[in-house]
């Protein structure tokens, strides 16, 4: 018979999502026996950090999310390279590829996402690649250490994960082409005009661009091996390494023959509690409300896994909390230029206005609708757009002071009154004053 | 724990704050130096904000939510559970940019030359901040406040 062990909270996923949740549980319930399974065989760490690994490398002590004592510390059961392989939602259990079960009186499902890997000829060569996680990265490390020079890669998918393979691959000296089936690179988080600002940059470090096309077939040349690639205008790329990164979806191969509602994404409430009792489900995997759309739907983005995670941790302890939501939400700094966008990158009709300020390679651009915030991209300068995330987030009407929202001179006292008051803080009634008995050094002035 | 209030009526725009913060964080200990040969030039962790006669000292508040700690996709920042002090990690920081997208006000800096994000420590080798220290108007205070309690983010910095 297989052993079966008993937990308070099963959390399966050792993220962003399921580390927000363990951190939330603790807040409320200091003891509750708390246990982490992933299949994964590391320790939490920054997925996003994955292209830093493959272009230093970088070592995995500096890509943990948490320092190494955390699992320990908060008294986590954390079982690495562990799978789980069925859910049984009306006995409360788990069963494990190892064998066992993991009873639980809390689960979560923080199983983020799986990459979208197309049906095609030539998909199962060596050379093609994934890049979603640590042993992703690890294995094209190691494939290119083990290859001859003047190495080509073409990158499928000119969207987040593709563009952030391939600054670590022109790190390498690799010769990059992507190829993108949109009409423009990062074009589910950007408009066309900051999305050219990185197009630019790409450009610049000489990674080929290629629009409107996909790959429709991966061809050898030496048997087994990636030779090149064939469009679907026909033409035919040379490439000695392919990497798939035309997305990634909600993974619900866990959910499969439950009764747990899914959609595009694993279905819950504002508690982030899904369509069965003591399940919660929160990141990738989730489909969880978006404060700009006013619904729910995936935002698969690293704060909104972390802070959906910690509003299921805190129901999932008892503290009943509603996710206050997140939306499509990214800060890029590929190539050396930092941009930012939020919410909606392009207005879908014509009941939104946008007002855009361009110059000197910055570049400003808010949405609007109804004379509040809807979405906004901002390039070259990103520093004060938390502001901006703020007045969407917070549902301000921005219509008296729109245009200097992306004025140059932007930032606090841009606002009304009201509006900048409630941002700064005020000293309490029991606020004690700081003050010190030395007299004030002059500075040093040209000696 | 301790805060930086900025009381806006006597605030006139001077920027001494800029000046004394960017002086501190400079390797020189001369202003001019400070201002003219180093390069890069070090950050000032404050910024003033001004519209019309409105003018703020604007630095971290060290929010007690602290979205730019549960946003960090790294882990970098945390928030101290005794002090309330929000620092990053300079070592684990990709200067990302993440924090500066959720921060309402909008502080985060990014040295784009180390490539990390700088933000302000309220001096910790110093009694009182020297943009406190050196306003002189008053318009800047030092006060220590009950210490807060927001678990959720202390357990992030506990560990
Ligand atoms: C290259 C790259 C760059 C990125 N850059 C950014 C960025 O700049 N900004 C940003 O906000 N986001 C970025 N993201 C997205 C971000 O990483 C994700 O949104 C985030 O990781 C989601 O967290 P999560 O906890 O939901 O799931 P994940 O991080 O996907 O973790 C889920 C974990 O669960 C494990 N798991 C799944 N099923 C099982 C099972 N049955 N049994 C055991 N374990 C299981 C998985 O193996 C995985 O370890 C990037 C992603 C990638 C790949």
């Amino acid at each position: 018979m297989s052993t079966t062990t008993n937990t308070k909270y099963l959390i399966i996923g050792n993220s962003a999502g399921g580390i927000g949740a363990a951190e939330a549980i603790r807040e409320v319930d200091g003891v509750g026996k708390i246990t982490i399974i992933s299949d994964e065989p590391y320790p939490a760490y920054s997925r996003p950090l994955i292209s830093e690994y493959l272009a230093q490398p970088c070592p995995l002590e500096k890509m943990l999310y948490r320092k190494p004592d955390f699992y320990k510390a908060n008294g986590i059961q954390s079982v690495p390279g562990e799978k789980a392989v069925a859910i049984n939602p009306a006995e409360h259990t788990v069963k494990l590829e190892s064998g066992g079960f993991i009873k639980w009186r809390k689960l979560l499902l923080a199983t983020g996402g799986t990459p979208i890997v197309p049906t095609m000829e030539g998909i199962d060569l060596k050379g093609v690649f994934t890049f979603n996680r640590l042993d992703d990265a690890k294995a094209i490390d190691t494939f290119l250490n083990e290859y001859r020079s003047n190495v080509k890669a073409v990158v499928i998918g000119g969207g987040l994960i593709g563009v952030s393979v391939t600054e670590a691959l022109v790190k390498w000296g690799v010769e990059v082409t992507i190829v993108e089936m949109k009409d423009y690179v990062l074009n589910t988080i950007l408009d066309e005009e900051a999305a050219a600002l990185e197009a630019d940059a790409l450009e610049q470090a000489s990674v080929g661009i290629i629009t409107g096309r996909t790959v429709a077939k991966i061809n050898s040349q030496t048997a087994g091996e990636v030779g090149s690639v064939t469009l679907d205008d026909g033409r035919t790329l040379p490439a000695d390494m392919v990497i798939i990164a035309i997305g990634v979806k909600p993974r619900l191969d866990l959910v499969a023959g439950t009764k747990i509602k899914t959609n595009r994404g694993i279905v819950v409430d504002r508690t982030m509690a899904a369509s069965l009792p003591d399940i919660y489900v929160c990141g990738d995997a989730a489909e969880a409300y978006d404060f700009v759309m006013g619904e729910n739907r995936p935002t698969p983005v690293w704060p909104n896994a972390y802070e959906g995670g910690c509003a299921a941790g805190l129901n999932m302890a008892g503290k009943k909390t509603e996710y206050t939501g997140g939306t499509s939400m990214n800060a890029l700094k590929y190539f050396g230029l930092n941009i930012v966008s939020a919410g909606l990158v392009n207005p879908p009709d014509d009941g939104y206005k946008t007002i855009v300020n361009r110059h000197n390679g910055t570049y400003r651009k808010v949405i609007l609708k109804k004379g509040k915030l809807a979405g906004f991209a901002f390039a070259g300068d990103i520093e004060k757009s938390g502001i901006i995330y703020n007045l969407m987030k917070d549902g301000v009407n921005v219509d008296s002071f729109k245009q200097q929202l992306v004025a140059d001179d932007f930032g606090l006292a841009s606002l009304p009154e009201s509006a900048w008051r409630s941002k700064l803080a005020k000293p309490s009634a029991s606020a004690v004053p700081i003050t010190t008995a030395e007299p004030k050094e002059e500075a040093v002035i040209g000696d | 724990m301790k805060k930086v209030y900025v009381n806006e009526n006597v605030c006139m725009g001077c920027r001494l704050c800029e000046v004394y913060c960017l002086l501190k964080h400079a390797h020189t200990k001369d202003l001019i130096k400070a201002y003219k040969k180093e390069s890069p030039r070090a950050l000032p962790r404050v910024r003033v904000d001004e519209s019309g006669i409105v003018s703020l000292s604007v630095r971290c508040e060290h929010c007690v939510d602290a979205p730019c700690v549960k946003a960090c996709l790294t882990g970098a920042l945390s928030r101290d559970p005794v002090t309330g002090l929000v620092t990053v990690d300079e070592e684990r920081c990709i200067g990302c940019g993440t924090c500066a997208l959720v921060c309402p006000l909008g502080v985060p800096k990014l040295d784009k030359a180390q490539k990390k994000m700088v933000k302000c420590d309220l001096c910790q080798d110093e009694e009182i901040p020297v943009c406190v220290a050196n306003c002189p108007n008053e318009a800047l205070v030092y006060m220590e406040e009950k210490p807060d309690t927001n678990p959720v983010v202390n357990y992030v910095n506990n560990n």
